[in-house]
């Protein structure tokens, strides 16, 4: 991660420059430029309403930036179809959001958007990477909250993302449940060398999970760098 | 018993009048008890309604002994404050008044003109006012119903919309449970006045029938048709409502407007 354009650009995969959103009169995310190369793990630290969340929007654009604007392997994402963006940018957000019916339909759901239809052994692969082997057919409304949890990163991941985006993906469970989604995590990001910004307001978990970590403070950056050297500052 | 103390017709009917608003204003102050505050709304409402219904009475006094198109001139008058109204019960939504009034307009508009031109509706000023009236109110009820019902549960599952958004789905995709929901509650009071016709209730316009002397079975078979046309107009208006308010909810790059505490 760098502020600047960095020496080896060709493997830089997202970059933000003077990202920037306003809304109801509260600047949210002020002047972010950043870049992200490609199997790196940037953590987003910060005390709540620091616009951790609202980046991350910003990045899958949810949310429309007021000046700035996201380069996606060179294209400014203005330029992708939002659908096509939203794929390749996949968002895991604080609360999993299931939708009604069984895991295995969850899963499908995003695959099923452009036409492909998610086979059943590649649905069983991914909640075997989830730690939810044979739970294709299980309701979502009998979940617990750290399987609904699995079930949404099993979800994102079954559109194959080129970056996986996670917004305090454990900060709704329990402490158990909490360390089970984090090794979880783990294992899927550092084991496939995923590349992945999570968003955390938990220093500890940013070091264990990331390499390098960005600081906001009321949207504006205020340190950014390799974890060990920002977090302990 | 008014009508032995009021002999004069307008004394009877305003005291007539005054009596009804305030069985309403009852209800009113006893839902105060239990803190819901209705009552501004309620009497702003009522005093609104009684105003304009009177100057209606006044201009069809005029339009009937006017050409015929002017009562296509006042139902369209009617169709642009129908669609003023309901599109009240979309806050937040940006062009609400626009969709709710071309809604109304094709809905209602579009059964007044074939059921005219087929002879169900006389096309006479006496009768296709009222009736084409009738049909408009209901649209604009059905509309407001969808569109509150819609805002309602946009609002609620923004977290659902967005997820699906998320994972890739196109707009339509993330909001089709919601709008199927607000179509189909909105259609309640349309389908439930059906099938309770003549069993709960016998509407005004058959016991207006009836006491002009009316053979009563035509006037039950008119109030079927009626109901049918209000249904047919309802059901369309909504249709075309959810439809098109949809792609209002959303920014050309797919971003949901409409969430909690925007």
């Amino acid at each position: 991660m760098n502020a600047n354009p960095v020496s080896n650009p060709d493997s830089i995969i997202l970059r933000t420059e003077n990202l920037t959103r306003a809304a109801n009169g509260k600047v949210l995310v002020d002047d972010v430029t950043f870049d992200l190369r490609a199997s790196e793990v940037l953590a987003i630290v910060g005390p709540s309403g620091s616009g951790k969340s609202s980046l991350l929007r910003l990045l899958n654009r949810l949310d429309e930036p007021g000046s700035g604007t996201v380069y996606l392997e060179g294209t400014d994402y203005r330029q992708i179809d939002p659908r096509v963006l939203r794929r390749k940018l996949g968002l895991v957000t604080q609360r999993p959001y299931l939708f009604p019916g069984t895991v295995g339909q969850n899963l499908k759901f995003g695959p099923a958007q452009h036409g492909e239809v998610l086979s059943q052994e590649s649905t069983d692969d991914l909640l075997a990477k989830v730690g939810l082997r044979g739970y294709s057919t299980r309701n979502v409304a009998n979940l617990s909250g750290g399987e609904a949890q699995r079930v949404a990163v099993a979800r994102t991941l079954a559109n194959s993302p080129l970056i996986l985006l996670l917004d305090e993906p454990t900060s709704s469970l329990d402490e158990a449940s909490k360390f089970e989604i984090e090794a979880l995590l783990r294992n899927i990001v550092l084991g496939q060398r995923l590349t992945c910004v999570i968003v955390t307001h938990d220093k500890a978990q940013a070091a264990r999970l990331a390499e390098c970590a960005l600081v906001l403070e009321s949207g504006r950056v205020v340190r950014m760098g390799a974890t060990s050297e920002v977090l302990h500052a | 018993m008014l009508k032995h103390l009021f002999t004069n017709p307008l004394h009877l009917v305003l005291v007539q009048a005054g009596f009804a608003a305030a069985a309403a204003m009852i209800v009113v102050l006893l839902a105060r008890k239990r803190g819901i505050h209705l009552e501004s709304e309620t009497l702003i409402a009522m005093i609104r309604g009684l105003i304009q219904i009177i100057a209606v009475g006044s201009i069809l006094i005029l339009l009937l002994r006017g050409p015929r198109w002017t009562g296509g001139l006042l139902l369209a008058v009617m169709i642009v404050a129908a669609g003023a109204t309901s599109a009240r019960r979309a806050k937040g939504i940006p062009g609400a008044f626009t969709v709710s009034t071309w809604a109304i307009a094709f809905g209602a508009g579009s059964v007044i003109a074939v059921m005219t031109w087929l002879g169900v509706i006389d096309s006479a000023i006496t009768s296709l006012v009222p009736v084409g009236s009738m049909l408009i109110a209901n649209a604009m009820n059905t509309n407001g119903l969808a569109l509150n019902r819609l805002r309602g549960d946009v609002l609620a599952h923004s977290g659902e919309i967005e997820a699906a958004l998320a994972l890739g789905a196109e707009t339509k995709v993330s909001v089709s449970p919601y709008i199927q929901a607000a179509f189909e509650s909105s259609l309640i009071p349309a389908i439930d006045s059906v099938r309770s016709l003549g069993i709960v209730w016998i509407p005004g316009l058959m016991a207006g029938m009836l006491l002009s002397g009316v053979r009563p079975l035509y006037a039950a078979i008119y109030q079927f048709v009626v109901l049918a046309m209000i249904l047919a107009a309802s059901g369309l208006t909504s249709l075309v409502s959810t439809l098109f308010i949809r792609a209002r909810i959303f920014t050309s790059a797919e971003q949901l407007i409409l969430q909690p505490g925007r």
